[in-house]
């Protein structure tokens, strides 16, 4: 029942306090000498739990960018598993400081939970899944299928969207987390299990066997997952904002965990503003000067993070795609650091 | 000279004041006054206050998002449900659908209890021994661990659509459910049906005559036959004349799952059994409790009227045990209601799943969303206990205490 302790929280929290604290999450993180993440119930690649409780995944990653920038050490991070449905009661209620959880930037998230996208992580759109044996090779064959689909996601309602539109029946049947929803497609209740795409990779793995299962070719929706934070702290959003974009950035330059010592020696004028021997743009985020080579030491440019978790050198093996720089065919792109 | 008796003083004020006030009187009243006022105002305040603060943090409130278009589906809805439809449409298909997994699984749960309760106190050692040993087994384990065992060890049981078990080419058992033929009313429906009240009522008013002769001259009426005959040759005449009340749409395969027909969902079978036999399990204790309640002398004493086992059971044993089965069975009753909501689990689409769930996440007004649930659960549960209350207190009028 952690919902309804959230929303009790969050309850109390609207009610009781005559102004809510807004514009102090970085003194609160500081303060508290940890920074709190919520991240997903487990899904490889973005955020899971090894066998030794550690967290590892792309959305991980942004959160101990974060507490790298912050504290200068990528392990100050609380991270707080959260279903699809209690993620935005526990960012309202300030059970965590950044959502970090495969979650989409839509106009109506944006405006109406209170919080804001702080950019993209990882350009996703929604397929399907389904076995082989049923020799199926488009989406516009599924008609009178039934569909697993995880409760609370912006799935639902793209699902909804997509059958409707190409004039096909199917039935609906929703689960509370991810485990459960991928476990009813094995049973076989559903022909198909549909999730964002790379979702749909991850949850592959967790079947008997994965070979079997294949992604459909038609990529039903655009679902950009990135972090969320609170409406109203505008120095906590840059600070959320700017570390992935240091990231990225970090990529274009070529800067990767192995050289970041040797580039952080170097007489580039964009490295020197990056690194933090030329201006204080560190300080005007309220972090330290040297804040980006505390991430890219912690976690590594994005590119490197992206091959680790998600990519090619990862169990998932999902290719760059869309998620490739910018001026590498792909659209990931980051204002100037300067 | 004529005495006038003296008229005492008319009461009315002192007793209101000593209603109103108690003992210490207007001054009392005045308290509780300010004491109502002031909690008024506290509420005005934390409400007025949370939403204040809601909007300064942009998060939206209200009850307007009942309006807006829900734009998801639902497996199972009772009433005409598209994703067209509004949220507040959803909030009444979850609503149903919670209704009606608590009435039936309400229904089985008594009929299992009192099953049991009958199989343990039965003389016949296995008999009382497996009811035992059935009651310690469904109560001690968890209720979700039930119900995941239910859907999952009995869904990857069955056959997937193309293979289902077919039974006649009517009925079809898949992991998509049960398929049955749908009755699709014709011509002489409201004839046949209005035949079938007509039996109702006559075997209703057949059996109140046979009771009260019963009562009057001690001589009891064989009336089974004629109530036979009426149900079933009433319908029969009704059909001769007018035609078939309905014709079956049988189900048939076509693509993945079946076309046509009525379906049971296996979210709503494995649901309604876990509910079912776990809460069976408690009231089969209740029961039992109720009818060792009842002295011994009770069932000896009918006994050697020269009653059967089940006759004592049925006409005097358990209508004294129900004063003491009743309250508890109502909390069973209303544990049953609440825990249908451990529906999401298992992807059934209840209340809790559909409203509090995908209505929470897709308009993120968790304090509007999680008052209007908890509000209705409230109501379930006070409407199930004060229909227990009016039941047992017919009970207790009936039996004279």
């Amino acid at each position: 029942m952690t919902r309804i302790s959230l929303v009790v929280a969050l309850a109390c929290a609207a009610a009781l306090s005559a102004q809510t604290a807004s514009a102090q999450t970085l003194k609160t993180v500081t303060d508290r000498g940890m920074l709190s993440c919520g991240v997903s119930q487990g899904l490889p690649g973005f955020s899971s739990p090894d066998d030794k409780g550690n967290w590892t995944g792309l959305d991980v990653d942004v959160c101990r960018a974060l507490a790298a920038a912050i504290f200068n050490d990528p392990t100050k991070v609380k991270f707080v598993p959260l279903s699809a449905k209690d993620r935005f009661t526990a960012l309202q209620s300030g059970e965590i400081d950044v959502l970090s959880r495969n979650t989409t930037w839509t106009l109506s998230r944006d405006t109406s939970l209170g919080a804001n996208f702080t950019g993209v992580t990882y350009y996703d759109g929604q397929g399907f899944l389904v076995k082989k044996s049923l020799k199926v090779n488009s989406a516009l064959e599924l008609n009178s299928a039934s569909v697993c689909v995880q409760t609370g996601t912006s799935n639902e309602q793209n699902l909804a969207d997509y059958f409707k539109g190409n004039n096909m029946k199917y039935e609906v049947i929703a689960f509370g987390t991810a485990d459960e929803t991928i476990k009813a497609y094995e049973s076989g209740r559903c022909d198909v299990f549909t999730s964002d795409v790379s979702q749909l990779y991850a949850m592959r793995l967790k079947l008997a066997n994965p070979a079997d299962h294949g992604v459909l070719p038609e990529v039903i929706s655009k679902e950009p997952l990135g972090p969320m934070v609170r409406h109203g702290d505008d120095q906590w959003f840059d600070i959320v904002k700017w570390v992935l974009f240091a990231m990225v950035g970090a990529e274009e330059q070529g800067v990767t965990q192995r050289n970041v010592d040797d580039m952080a020696k170097s007489d580039k004028p964009e490295l020197k503003r990056m690194f933090g021997s030329d201006g204080n743009l560190g300080e005007q985020l309220g972090l330290t000067k040297d804040w980006v080579i505390r991430i890219i030491k912690a976690v590594g440019n994005y590119g490197e993070s992206f091959d680790r978790n998600v990519g090619p050198s990862s169990k998932l093996g999902i290719a760059r795609g869309l998620n490739q720089l910018w001026n590498k065919g792909g659209i990931q792109y980051a204002p100037p650091i300067r | 000279m004529s005495t006038v008796p003296r008229t005492p003083p008319s009461q009315w004020p002192l007793r209101l004041r000593r209603a109103l006030g108690g003992r210490a009187g207007w001054r009392g009243l005045a308290f509780q006054l300010a004491f109502v006022a002031v909690l008024l105002w506290l509420g005005y305040e934390i409400v007025a206050n949370a939403r204040a603060n809601l909007q300064a943090q942009r998060i939206a409130s209200g009850f307007g998002f009942l309006n807006n278009t829900a734009g998801f589906d639902v497996s199972q809805s009772l009433i005409a449900y598209s994703g067209n439809d509004t949220y507040f449409r959803v909030f009444l298909v979850g609503l149903v659908n919670t209704l009606v997994v608590s009435a039936i699984g309400i229904f089985f749960a008594t009929v299992i209890g009192f099953v049991v309760a009958l199989g343990r106190l039965s003389p016949n050692w296995l008999l009382s021994r497996i009811a035992g040993g059935y009651v310690e087994l469904v109560r001690n384990l968890p209720l979700l661990f039930q119900m995941l065992f239910w859907y999952l060890a009995v869904l990857s049981a069955l056959p997937n659509p193309r293979q289902s078990i077919s039974v006649f080419g009517w009925l079809f058992l898949s992991n998509r459910g049960l398929v049955i033929p749908r009755p699709v009313a014709l011509g002489g429906f409201v004839a046949v049906s209005c035949a079938f009240l007509i039996a109702i009522l006559g075997s209703l008013a057949l059996r109140i005559y046979a009771r009260r002769r019963l009562f009057r001259t001690g001589q009891a009426l064989t009336i089974w036959p004629s109530i036979v005959a009426m149900l079933v040759g009433l319908p029969a005449a009704a059909i001769l004349v007018f035609g078939l009340p309905f014709t079956l749409e049988i189900p048939e395969l076509r693509g993945f799952n079946f076309a046509g027909g009525a379906r049971l969902i296996p979210e709503f079978v494995a649901l309604t059994l876990a509910l079912a036999t776990y809460t069976g399990a408690f009231i089969a204790e209740n029961v039992r409790a109720g009818i060792q309640s009842v002295h011994r002398g009770q069932m000896e004493a009918g006994t050697s009227l020269g009653l059967s086992r089940g006759q004592v059971l049925r006409l005097i044993v358990i209508p004294q045990a129900m004063r003491v089965i009743l309250p508890p069975l109502t909390n069973q009753y209303l544990n049953l209601t609440k825990n249908s909501a451990l529906a999401v689990a298992i992807g059934y689409p209840d209340l809790f799943s559909v409203f509090a769930g995908t209505t929470l996440s897709q308009t993120g007004q968790a304090i509007e969303i999680i008052a209007m649930t908890m509000g209705v659960y409230l109501l379930i549960s006070l409407v199930t206990s004060a229909l227990m209350s009016f039941y047992g207190w017919r009970l207790g009028r009936s039996l004279g205490a």
